[in-house]
C-alpha cells in the first residue's frame, strides 16, 4: 500500500489487510519529505516499533542536490530503534537490491522465515560500541 | 564602406551560428541572391565574415544597413536579451487611427531633438510587432553601436517590450519618445522581466491559458490521476487526496503551457517574527530580506510542486497571482490582515 502521508484514511479501513512492514521513504533532496515523515510518525502505533519499521532514503546518488544530512536521519532511526537503508532509485542495480532487501524483511516480519522474528531487527540496531 | 561599419557588420555576422548565416543574410536582403551564391558557407565563420565583409564593400553599406542586420539577428535570437515591459496610458479615449509613418516621425524627432548622436532603425514584422532599435551617442561622441537598446511595440497595445543597454541614463529619454510617437500621456515600467519576450507578450494579452474559477463535480476524467495499467498489488492508499492536489492545481494554473519566466523576486519588508525572549533584534525596524525563486521554466516548476508532493496545495497565492497580476517582482510590507493583501505595488 502506497501512502503519502499518515494517518491512513479511514475511508479505506475495513479494505486494508494486517500491515506488516512500514518503509518511510525520504527523498535526501526534499527537507519536506523528511517533515512529513516526522509528522507522520506520531501516527504508528508502538507495536510498529519493534522491527517493523524502516526507514529508506532515497536519491543518495545525486550529492550535490541534497538537502537532509544523512546524521538527522540516522539519529531519527536510532531514536525509534528502525533501521536506515540508503539508496539511488534511479539505479537500476541499486533499486533491485534494495528492493530484495525490503522483501527479505518483510519476510521475517511476516513471520515466513523460521527463527528469525522482526526483534532480531532490533538487536542488531544496537551498537557493538554500546556493550 | 566607413571601417567601423565594416567591423560592425563583421562581429554581427561572426556571431550567427554557422548554419543559419545563409538564412539571415537572406532576411536581410541586401545582398543579391547572385552574391549569396558566391559566398562558401561551408569554411570557417571568419572567412565567411570577411566575404560578406566585401559583398557589403560592393555594395556600399552604411550604418543603417548594417543596424537592419542586428535588428534580424535580435528579433531570431530575442531569447537572448532581458525583456523589461512599460505600460502606457493614455489622457482620453480617442482611438486614433495609428499611422506608421507618423509614429516613425514623431519617434526619431524627439529622440534627435534632445540628443543628436542616435542611430535609430526601424523593423516591422508580421504579427503588428514595430522593433526599434537605438544605438546612443553624446553630443561628442558617435553612437556606440555595440550597445544598442530595443523597443518591441505592438501598435493596437499600450505595452512596450524594451531590452536597454548598460546605459541607464537613456532610458527616461526613450520613455519620452515613445510617449510622443504613440500619442500617449505617461509611460511606466511594470514588475515584469524575463527572457522570453513571447510569454511577456502572452501575459500581457492575456494569450496564456487562464482558468476561470468553473466548478466542475468529475474534473476531466480522461485525465488519469494515477494509471490504471500498474500493478493491481499496489493500492493507493491517497487517491482522493491526490485527485484534489490535481483539481487545485488545474484550478490555479489551467491545462495550458505556462509563459516562461525565469524569476521571481520579493522583497520583504517586514518585521522579524521571533520568540520575544530570544531578542534577536532589539531595533523595531524591518527585516530587509530579499527572496528570489530562479528556475529554467518557473511557472511550469510551481505547477508541477503540488502533484510531485514537494509542496502542500494550494500553493501560496503569492506564487500562482505572478501571471494575472503580471509582475514577478514584488515588495511585500507589513500589513495586518491576509497575506496575499500585503504586497504594495511600488
Amino acid at each position: 500500500h502506497l501512502a503519502t502521508s499518515l494517518p491512513l484514511p479511514s475511508e479505506r479501513h475495513h479494505l486494508r489487510p494486517r500491515i506488516n512492514l512500514i518503509v518511510f521513504m525520504i527523498d535526501i533532496k526534499s527537507k519536506y519529505s523528511l517533515k512529513n515523515v516526522e509528522a507522520s510518525l506520531a501516527h504508528v502505533d508502538a507495536s510498529f516499533f519493534l522491527g517493523k519499521v524502516c526507514f529508506l532514503v532515497t536519491g543518495v546518488g545525486r550529492v550535490n542536490a541534497c538537502s537532509i544530512e544523512t546524521n538527522a536521519v540516522c539519529k531519527l532511526g536510532e531514536a525509534y530503534c528502525s533501521p536506515v537503508l540508503f539508496c539511488e532509485l534511479e539505479l537500476e542495480g541499486i533499486r533491485v537490491a534494495t528492493a530484495q532487501r525490503l522483501v527479505r524483511m518483510l519476510q521475517i516480519c511476516t513471520g515466513h522465515i523460521p527463527g528469525v522474528s522482526a526483534l532480531s531487527f532490533v538487536s542488531l540496531m544496537r551498537n557493538s560500541d554500546d556493550d | 564602406m566607413d571601417e567601423t561599419v565594416a567591423e560592425y557588420i563583421r562581429r554581427t555576422v561572426l556571431k550567427i551560428p554557422r548554419d543559419e548565416i545563409k538564412t539571415m543574410l537572406q532576411k536581410w536582403s541586401f545582398l543579391s541572391e547572385a552574391q549569396l551564391q558566391t559566398l562558401n558557407f561551408h569554411q570557417i565563420k571568419e572567412n565567411i565574415s570577411q566575404q560578406v565583409v566585401q559583398l557589403c564593400e560592393e555594395n556600399s553599406a552604411d550604418i543603417k544597413q548594417a543596424a537592419v542586420l542586428d535588428i534580424i539577428y535580435n528579433h531570431t535570437y530575442q531569447n537572448k536579451r532581458m525583456w523589461s515591459v512599460y505600460q502606457m496610458k493614455k489622457s482620453g479615449e480617442e482611438l486614433e487611427y495609428f499611422d506608421i509613418t507618423d509614429f516613425k516621425k514623431k519617434f526619431k524627432g524627439r529622440l534627435r531633438s534632445a540628443l543628436k548622436n542616435v542611430t535609430i532603425t526601424f523593423k516591422e514584422y508580421e504579427d503588428n510587432a514595430i522593433w526599434i532599435r537605438v544605438a546612443w551617442g553624446t553630443p561628442h561622441k558617435k553612437p556606440n553601436q555595440y550597445k544598442p537598446s530595443y523597443v518591441v511595440y505592438h501598435s493596437q497595445t499600450p505595452y512596450v517590450f524594451i531590452s536597454a543597454s548598460v546605459l541607464k541614463s537613456n532610458l527616461p529619454l526613450l520613455c519620452q519618445a515613445l510617449i510622443v510617437a504613440c500619442n500617449y500621456h505617461d509611460i511606466r515600467e511594470m514588475e515584469l522581466r524575463s527572457h522570453s519576450l513571447n510569454s511577456l507578450k502572452d501575459i500581457v494579452f492575456k494569450r496564456y491559458s487562464q482558468n476561470f474559477q468553473t466548478y466542475y463535480s468529475k474534473p476531466l476524467q480522461e485525465r488519469n490521476v494515477e494509471p490504471e495499467s500498474g500493478d493491481i498489488r499496489i493500492v493507493q492508499e491517497n487517491r482522493s487526496e491526490k485527485e484534489r492536489i490535481h483539481r487545485l492545481n488545474w484550478e490555479v494554473f489551467g491545462c495550458g503551457p505556462q509563459p516562461k519566466l525565469e524569476f521571481a523576486q520579493y522583497k520583504l519588508e517586514t518585521m522579524f517574527k521571533s520568540d520575544p525572549k530570544m531578542g534577536v533584534l532589539d531595533k523595531k525596524e524591518p527585516f530587509r530580506c530579499l527572496v528570489k525563486f530562479s528556475s529554467p521554466h518557473l511557472l511550469e516548476s510551481l505547477k508541477s510542486l503540488t502533484p510531485a508532493g514537494m509542496a502542500d496545495a494550494p500553493l501560496s497565492p503569492l506564487l500562482t497571482c505572478i501571471p494575472h497580476k503580471a509582475r514577478n517582482y514584488f515588495k511585500i510590507r507589513e500589513k495586518k490582515g491576509l497575506v496575499p493583501e500585503s504586497f504594495v505595488s511600488p
